[in-house]
């Protein structure tokens, strides 16, 4: 077995109005349903807007602060999955299936070690 | 190499090395072991003869090779744990003539499986190309990256980001399950006809028939795809054209002025079997329907255009591409004339589509508008990479004036 990250690619902005986000959030909760019925659910978690960042760097001996995401872009990770499952393809069913819910793009990227 | 071991190694490289990506899960360590067992059959051979399974022998070889790499290199647990595995593996299934048969079952799956694998739709689609030409078919990377006109460096980093993320992403080495094997034999359809493409383009005839190689390897694999038996026969009824395609000084001939005493007329009478084959299976594909439509372009003449027109119409009902919609406007061309046929080609969108140019050129050129017709040559001479191509566009642009 190994360990896959999905990611969801998350346009910036306002959240969908509730009747369009109401039922995509059933939905991705019998998929996290679904996940730890099979086994492959190691951890998920969704992300608050990239405004809310706030990022750390090494400058000579200080570490700075600054607000915001690190990677400019109009879209940052909005959540994400850990998830167990024996190759790719595996990896990938889940992937696609989240896709199909959340109608954004899902990066899958093994884990590494 | 000596004739007898370059021999063996452009039809045995492929499957010596889908068995070792079986058995050592690892595609370098593969490749490797198999190089190994290649350079022992030059020394060896020469002296002792070429042996009677030269197939087996090397895998053989080449399993013990590996087993000897790990030995020597070693240095992590799970490299012991191969090395042991390997040599129980050998010790019990050495190639004899008793279980050859056996053995070749297995390796039969193991190429079907290496081709899925190359053919990933998780990695890019010029490394699928890459890496089915490197480990099916042998080629080393600087005749891949001749093929396909990138920096050998370049091509080398391509297969090494691909091999790379097969084993860490860990891409199975896998036929795909049923639901899945439509989609994914398009991939691999695609590749070989995009190997095919680029030697016919180029032209470069070994290219071209390293695509027939593959191609008939896939029907050999999957002999209930019929898809699989278009493309193999489409590139058969291309390929047997190739000899009349150029004059002695390079110059291009078209289909119809074409000498058909130098087609290859066994490989035609192939193609047009096979056409006949996949046909009978009524599950039509564009592989198949273009092969039919070659299949047409092959029989005696004079060529029946509004079959060829019915063949494009079915085309365009599975996979309605800008392409296929030009090819049709060439056939409404020959059936309802020229003025039909471009109003078709002007409703398309390719403007950097050199053959969308020299159609239109040449319907323009019969309307008797001449002058659009020069104009039209002159974009698609600009935009056309073969230079027999090019040629022959600018004697068609000059015989304009005459």
């Amino acid at each position: 077995m190994a360990q896959y990250l999905l990611s969801i690619q998350q346009p910036d902005g306002p959240p969908p109005a509730p009747e369009v986000l109401d039922p995509i959030m059933r939905e991705l909760g019998a998929f996290n349903q679904r996940l730890r019925d099979a086994g492959a659910w190691v951890f998920n978690a969704g992300l608050h807007a990239p405004e809310t960042a706030t990022v750390l760097r090494l400058e000579g001996d200080e570490v700075l602060l600054t607000d915001g995401p690190y990677a400019e872009g109009r879209e940052h990770v909005g959540g994400f999955w850990v998830i167990e499952a024996a190759d790719l393809d595996a990896a990938l069913d889940w992937g696609r299936a989240a896709a199909r819910i959340l109608t954004l793009p899902i990066e899958v990227r093994p884990v590494a070690g | 190499m000596t004739e007898a071991v370059a021999r063996v190694f452009a039809r045995e490289y492929g499957r010596a090395v889908a068995v070792l990506v079986r058995v050592l899960g690892d595609i370098d360590l593969a490749e490797d072991a198999v190089q190994d067992a290649f350079t022992a059959a030059v020394r060896t051979w020469p002296t002792d003869g070429v042996p009677p399974s030269p197939a087996g022998w090397i895998i053989t070889t080449a399993r013990n090779k590996a087993v000897d790499r790990l030995r020597r290199e070693s240095t992590r647990d799970d490299r012991h744990a191969a090395a042991a595995r390997l040599h129980a593996d050998s010790a019990e299934s050495q190639w004899t003539e008793k279980n050859e048969e056996d053995e070749e079952d297995a390796v039969r799956d193991d190429r079907l499986r290496l081709i899925f694998t190359c053919c990933h739709p998780a990695l890019a689609p010029a490394a699928r190309v890459a890496l089915t030409l490197r480990l099916l078919g042998g080629l080393s990377t600087p005749e891949i990256a001749a093929a396909f006109l990138v920096s050998e460096p370049t091509m080398a980093q391509r297969l090494v980001r691909a091999k790379n993320k097969i084993r860490v992403a860990r891409i199975p080495y896998r036929v795909p399950a049923e639901a899945e094997l439509p989609a994914r034999l398009r991939s691999v359809l695609a590749v070989v006809y995009l190997v095919f493409t680029q030697g016919h383009g180029a032209p470069r005839a070994d290219l071209c028939a390293e695509a027939i190689r593959l191609g008939r390897l896939l029907v050999e694999l999957m002999p209930d795809e019929p898809e699989a038996l278009g493309l193999l026969a489409l590139m058969l009824l291309t390929d047997a054209r190739r000899a009349a395609r150029t004059t002695a000084d390079g110059r291009l001939v078209v289909l119809s002025e074409q000498d058909r005493s130098r087609w290859d007329h066994a490989v035609v009478a192939e193609g047009h079997e096979l056409v006949r084959r996949c046909l009978r299976r009524g599950r039509p594909g564009p592989y198949q329907v273009q092969a039919a439509i070659n299949a047409v372009h092959t029989d005696t003449p004079p060529t029946d255009w509004w079959q060829v027109l019915a063949l494009y119409d079915q085309l365009l009902a599975i996979a309605p591409t800008p392409v296929a919609r030009l090819n049709r406007a060439v056939a409404v061309a020959e059936v309802h004339g020229p003025g039909p046929a471009l109003a078709l080609v002007d409703e398309l969108d390719l403007p950097d589509y050199p053959v969308f140019h020299a159609v239109r050129a040449d319907l323009l050129a019969r309307l008797g508008r001449a002058d659009e017709a020069a104009g039209a040559y002159a974009r698609a001479e600009e935009l056309i990479g073969n230079p027999a191509e090019r040629d022959h566009l600018r004697r068609a642009r000059e015989r304009l004036r005459a």
